[in-house]
């Protein structure tokens, strides 16, 4: 069983740190909207810290995903062949655009996905700070409360978008290459 | 025990809303910057070249950097003006305004209309 090191890469980034990110968002979401009905069933006061430490490490997923994807992931993906290559398999931005069936996986989903993926550290962060600053005291300021909010679903639907478009994208043109790793060796029968 | 956690409300529910509209604001600054450094790399040559901060990422690396300090940039400098004191209500939906339009701009479709 063996894996590449950009494949091992790509891997981190899209099911380390992306798919982590996607499964804390329902978390977070639940949260914020238990704490932004009126009345709502024993938010008790020991949960701040919790959601605090909680956001606070889901913008630490997000910026190592970001952050990964643009500076570790994307240039393998979008590396130029030389004059004359005619396999592009280490190519994939040059793969996906040499064919009319395959040149919007890069032009419409990889477009969008490189911009979109970098609202998801932003609007995460501002949460964190703001729900750190304010604490339970956010209680008492509802248009903050349901900022704090539909920036978080900003964030959820805009790393659920990178996450789709980079699957889609990894499956018809993987960024592979560089050293092979041997996870396991097997047996022929 | 119930007079520390009413005393502590009490001194909390002080908090004005301008921090946290500072932090609102900043982010929707941010994404809008973000969405529109995005279509003037994709629509002029000279400033995508300008936006190539790291050969490898090629220009996404000046369009998120150049957006992420506006974004830092424009959070301190609100911060430091609003942190005591109440700020009007509007900043919310603005704030909320410019971050779905930054987001609306980032779908190439609607991106290349401009």
């Amino acid at each position: 069983m063996e894996i590449t090191s950009r494949a091992l890469w790509t891997l981190i980034h899209g099911m380390g740190f992306g798919v982590l990110y996607l499964m804390a968002c329902s978390g977070v979401l639940v949260e914020l909207y238990r704490r932004c009905i009126p009345r709502s069933p024993s938010v008790a006061p020991n949960d701040g810290p919790f959601l605090k430490v909680y956001l606070i490490l889901m913008s630490l997923l997000a910026w190592l995903a970001v952050l990964s994807g643009t500076y570790i992931v994307y240039p393998w993906y979008r590396a130029i062949p030389p004059a004359g290559t005619t396999d592009l398999t280490g190519f994939p931005q040059k793969l996906l655009m040499s064919h009319p069936n395959t040149i919007e996986w890069h032009s419409l989903g990889m477009e969008w996905k490189e911009h979109v993926a970098w609202l998801v550290p932003i609007t995460i962060t501002m949460a964190a700070a703001v729900v750190t600053r304010y604490g339970t005291e956010l209680r008492n300021h509802p248009k903050l409360r349901s900022a704090v909010l539909g920036a978080v679903l900003f964030s959820f639907t805009s790393s659920a978008i990178a996450g789709f478009w980079g699957a889609m994208i990894d499956k018809s043109a993987p960024v592979e290459g560089g050293r092979t790793i041997t996870v396991m060796k097997g047996t022929v029968r | 025990m119930t007079d520390m956690t009413s005393s502590d409300a009490s001194q909390t529910a002080r908090l004005p809303n301008g921090a946290g509209s500072a932090a609102i604001l900043a982010t929707g600054i941010g994404s809008f910057t973000m969405a529109v450094l995005a279509i003037l790399g994709d629509q002029s040559p000279a400033i995508k070249k300008l936006l190539i901060f790291y050969g490898p990422t090629g220009p996404l690396s000046g369009v998120t950097t150049t957006a992420i300090a506006i974004w830092l940039l424009s959070w301190a400098v609100l911060d430091i003006a609003w942190k005591r004191r109440d700020v009007t209500g509007v900043i919310v939906p603005v704030s909320l305004c410019l971050l779905a339009i930054g987001f609306l701009l980032m779908f190439p479709p609607i991106g290349d209309l401009f």
